[in-house]
This record gives structure tokens, sequence and C-alpha cells, in this order.
């Protein structure tokens, strides 16, 4: 297929501008402030809509097909989200209008915040951070706002071997250094490897729960205990959260601060289809670190406070991304209580189906009940076949392949998360699918190692792609040898 | 069956899987073999600055793979003399000879004894052998 800058045609255009109807002005601008001729692609309207119609077929996504894409919950998102964002009131609602004419978008905002502070337990949240990771870095300016205020000098963070790689990248980026706490060979955080790195300097931990090898921190009442017992904080990284939604709540396990993504748990667009939205939660003693403003209720009208000044400050501009709270908002209402407790129930439920069915095939490194995902390896596939071949072949069979090589602790990890919206159809399917990928590294391995072969493009050489990736288009592509 | 990959007697070992070499007040070091083949090809290395300072088993630099984004640490405290800036065009050196084209950094070393910390070829060997998969 060929770039949008190859069917180019110089002249060609997709607008006409209506004519100039003030007097032009010269040298607005000084000389040597000005480009030159922009290289743009020149082409009519009916060439750009064949061109991105054409990429857009092929595209994957949730609406074409299965995505177990582990640890990301790529979950259905339900199109009545789309109507609620997409009414005039929300959709051309300018971010200035005062207070008394937005009244009802307020509201919307101000009742999310109840919802999740009941869904996970938390006694204040703040909307604004636009995404997982910036949640975190939220999180962490409050850990260190904290211990400012408290007059201690702690430096450290600690993080389990299995976490998400953001959390140290947040950690580092507010300024502390992340110190690594081990699993144990049941695949949670090791009690006493996490008392043995506590002391004055340590200001938190980071843990996820259920953590991302799609297991339940059994021991998580004893953790938030020793942190505590050292003064420090317990930070969760809610990118699990799915799993527990309607059955347990993070706040009731000690929890001081937590973050959501909207953009998983609560159904709003992912990955390419973003923006996204992590909320972050927090205890009574953290909520006047929350940043500024925040939406309240005081006599029966909704205000915006900007008088919060112990406030970390503004972490995004305005209120975040109100679109997807507004997509979020509709989804826990379209779902109310029971069908959120649902939620959790079948997530869990379709993960431990697709384990039950898989795991007599594939290794299992912990082989246990899961939560709303769980690993596998390559270690059974035969003939030198390994994860990242089974990932590629997945695609030949229209589905997207699982996360894969992460966590890092888990050598060759296949991570699958089939979340509560497929049915039982589909997830026998995948299975079918899996088991024929492995009957396939046995009898035609070659096949597998070949992998895609009914893709757009074939396999692709990523190493050449990573060392010597071409970023931009210059007259030609000149593809590195 | 299990990868060991090539382990040189005259070298010192991390349980991080860094190598040491150490001539007069001199540390080389790189990532052993058997870090190289468990990384997979190694498409970026971003080496230290010059001049600073790090503590042994601490975070020198960062490898790349196409797989993961892995801490080089410090097998020996010391300042960054020299480093191995073949490795931003040819990061694959690494890979394809660990040992010599493949070192990443020579340190200037304060105190020689922290090398009794580390392991020699064939305690390496050992840990190697007794790691799960």
């Amino acid at each position: 297929m060929k770039l949008i800058f190859e069917i180019s045609k110089k002249g060609r255009k997709a607008v006409q501008f209506p004519e100039l109807d003030v007097p032009e002005q010269e040298n607005l601008l000084p000389q040597d402030l000005l480009r030159g001729e922009l290289e743009l692609p020149e082409v009519s309207e009916v060439d750009i809509i064949r061109h991105y119609t054409a990429l857009s077929r092929r595209n994957f996504g949730v609406d074409n097909g299965f995505y177990p894409l582990g640890s990301c919950t790529m979950k259905y998102n339900p199109k009545i989200n789309e109507d609620s964002a997409r009414l005039n009131g929300f959709a051309q609602l300018h971010p200035y209008t005062p207070e008394n004419l937005s009244q009802g978008a307020l509201q919307i905002m101000y009742e999310l915040e109840q919802y999740l502070m009941e869904i996970t337990g938390m006694d204040q949240f703040t909307l604004q951070p636009a995404a997982g990771s910036h949640g975190e870095l939220t999180g962490m300016m409050i850990v260190k706002k904290y211990f400012e205020g408290i007059n201690e000098k702690r430096s450290k963070i600690l993080i389990p071997d299995s976490a998400h790689g953001t959390n140290p990248a947040s950690v580092t980026l507010c300024g502390f250094e992340s110190v690594e706490v081990k699993s144990n060979d049941k695949g949670e955080i090791d009690l006493e490897d996490l008392k043995s790195k506590l002391n004055k300097d340590v200001a938190a931990i980071m843990l996820t729960n259920p953590n991302t090898l799609g297991l339940f921190e059994t021991q998580i009442l004893e953790i938030t205990k020793a942190m505590h017992q050292n003064g420090s904080l317990v930070y969760m990284d809610g990118a699990n959260l799915n799993a527990m939604v309607g059955i347990t709540k993070p706040g009731d396990f000690g929890i001081d601060i937590l973050h959501v993504n909207l953009h998983k748990t609560f159904s709003t667009p992912h990955g390419g289809g973003g923006p996204g939205s992590g909320p972050v939660g927090v205890t009574k003693e953290l909520s006047r670190f929350l940043p500024r403003p925040k939406i309240e209720f005081i006599d029966n009208k909704y205000k915006i406070n900007y008088n919060m000044p112990d406030s970390i400050g503004r972490v995004r501009a305005f209120y975040g991304n109100f679109g997807i709270l507004v997509r979020a908002y509709t989804y826990i209402r379209s779902n109310g209580f029971e069908g959120i407790r649902a939620v959790g129930e079948n997530s869990v439920l379709n993960a431990n189906y697709l384990l039950s069915k898989l795991k007599k095939h594939y290794h299992v490194p912990f082989n246990r009940i899961c939560q709303h995902e769980f690993i596998l390896t390559d270690k059974n596939l035969s003939n030198g076949v390994t994860t990242n071949d089974l990932a590629k072949r997945l695609l030949d069979f229209g589905v997207h392949a699982p996360t894969i090589y992460f966590p890092l602790i888990v050598h060759g990890a296949i991570m699958i998360e089939p979340t509560e919206t497929e049915s039982k159809e589909t997830l026998d399917r995948f299975a079918e699918i899996m088991m024929k990928i492995k009957e396939e590294s046995e009898k035609e391995p070659e096949t597998v190692k070949a992998a895609p072969l009914a893709t757009p493009v074939s396999k692709l050489d990523n190493v050449l792609a990573a060392r010597k990736p071409v970023l931009k288009f210059e007259d030609k592509i000149i593809i590195p040898q | 069956m299990k990868f060991i990959g090539n382990i040189p007697d005259n070298l010192r070992y991390t349980k991080e899987h860094e190598w040491v070499k150490l001539e007069n007040d001199t540390a080389i070091i790189g990532i052993t073999d058997y870090a190289q083949h468990a990384l997979t090809d190694i498409v970026f290395v971003e080496l230290p600055e010059k001049g600073k300072k790090v503590e042994q088993l601490k975070p020198l630099c960062i490898v790349e793979s196409v797989k993961s984004v892995s801490d080089v640490f410090a097998p020996i405290s010391g300042e960054v003399a020299e480093v191995n800036s073949e490795l931003s065009e040819k990061p694959e050196n690494i890979n394809q000879d660990p040992y010599e084209n493949g070192w990443i950094a020579k340190l200037k070393v304060v105190n020689n004894d922290e090398l009794n910390n580390l392991m020699d070829s064939e305690n390496y060997k050992k840990y190697l052998e007794g790691l799960k998969e």
C-alpha cells in the first residue's frame, strides 16, 4: 500500500477556501521566521477517503475480534457511552462556561467521584490525571507532599519485581528511588523480603492488586500493616481493578492512594482509541493534597473549589478528559450496582475457564485459581517455537496477540486477559486455536515460525526496525540494511 | 536444554549477570553471554556519562532489547573513565562478542577489595545452573 505522500499530485486539493474578503496584510511576521513551501501531500477528497478507509480496514480493534491483551483490560467499549458523550450539552460545552450554566457537567463529575469512592472504598477522588501513569505520578507527588508536611525526609519507594514498568518510571520522575521487592514462589510479594527492606527512608510501596501475574495478594493485610507500622504509605496501581469491582475494596485493605484506569475497568476507549483517564483516590488524611480544583456540592449547587492551600496543584488543564468521564459515568450507571459486581465476577470466571482448558496443553508457572488474567509460558512448545512465534501465529486466526514477555520475572510469558465481555463460544474458539498452534509446533513448526501468513504485511524484522528506525518520510523511503 | 554460554576464567561475575575484568586500577565491564542470550537481540545501549560515579551493584546504564529494557549494574564502585561508543552504532556487538567488542564501560576503581563480593567463573557457572528457568 502506498503512503499518502506517494499518491500526492501537485495541484490536487480536497478543500476550497472562500475568497479573501479582508485586505491582505504583508509582512505580518518577520521574514526570518517564515518557512518556505511546506511539503504536504496534495490529494483530492476521494483519494483521502479511500486511503484512510483502506488503512482503517487493516486495523484490528476490539470491535473486530477477540483482544486478550493481559493487564490492559481491552474490554468492549459499549456504544451507549458514545451516545452520552456526543450529547450536545456535553460535546459543545466550553471549559470556561460559568458554574451556573454548567451544573449538569459538574454534577456528572461530582457523581462519578462518588461512584468511584463507593467502588474502591477511598474517601476522595480527583478526575484530573489523563492516563494511568499520570495518576501514578500524581500519587507520588501526594506522597512527597505528605512527608514534607510532617517534616520527614524519605527517599525510597518499594516496588515488587512483577510491577508495570511505569511504576519505577513515575517514582524516578518524582525524585524518589525505587527499591525492588521480590516475588515468592506463589507469585506474590515476598513478605520477608519486603520487611527486610523497610526502614525510615521508605516513603511508600507501590503495588498492584491483583498483581501482574493475575494473582490476588493474599497477604495484603499484613503488607499494608507492615507499611503503616513503619510510617509509610501504600499506593495501589489500579490497572487490574477489573477483577475486584463490586467484590472487594482497596480502601478496606489499607490502601492510602489508588489510581483507576477509566480506559480499562470502566470501558472507555483504550490504546489508539483514547485519550486515557487515571483518576486518583485517597484516604481522608490525604485528601487535602489532591490536585486543585475540586467539584463540591454546597447549598444544592455544584461549585468549583480552588481554595485548596495544601494541594499539589493542577496536574491537567481544566478538569481532566471530560468526554471520557461522561463515558465512564454512563458505564457505571448502565451497569448499576449488581451489574458492576457481575463485571468483576465474570472477568474472573472467564479467565479461570480459559486457564482450566489451556493448562492441560501449556505450561502454567503458577498453578492456582487466577483473577481476571493468567500466565502461560512457551515451555511446552516443541521444536524451538517461542512465545513470539505463537503471538504472530494467533494473528493468522483473526485474534489479537496476548501480552508477551511480561511480567519480566516469567520466562517466555504469555499473559491472557479475556475480560467479562467475551462469550463462552469466543473463549472455546480461542482455546481451540491455542491447541492447534501447540499441535502445529509439533508437526509443522516452520509454519508457526514463519507466521503471520494471512495478514496484510508478513513477519516484520523487529530487530532492524528497532536498531534503524525510519521515523519520517523523505522524498523516497530508503530501507536500511 | 538451558543456555549457560561462555564463561571466561579470568573474570568476576555478579548475580545480575555483569562481568568485570580488573587491569591495574581500571575495571572493564560488560554483560555476560548468558545475559545477552536471555535478552535476545540488543537494539540500543544507553551508555553512562563519562565522570559518572557509581556504587557497586547500583544501576550504571541501560540496555534495550526487542523484548525488554534492563538496567546494567556496576560490578564494582568507581568513576566512568571511558565508554564503548561503538555500541551506539552497533549494539549487536554485545550479542556477538559480549566479552571483547561488547564491553560497555571502563571504571576507575577505588577499592579492589570489592571484587571479593563477586563470583568467580566456577561459582557463576554453578549459580546459572541453579537458576530456575
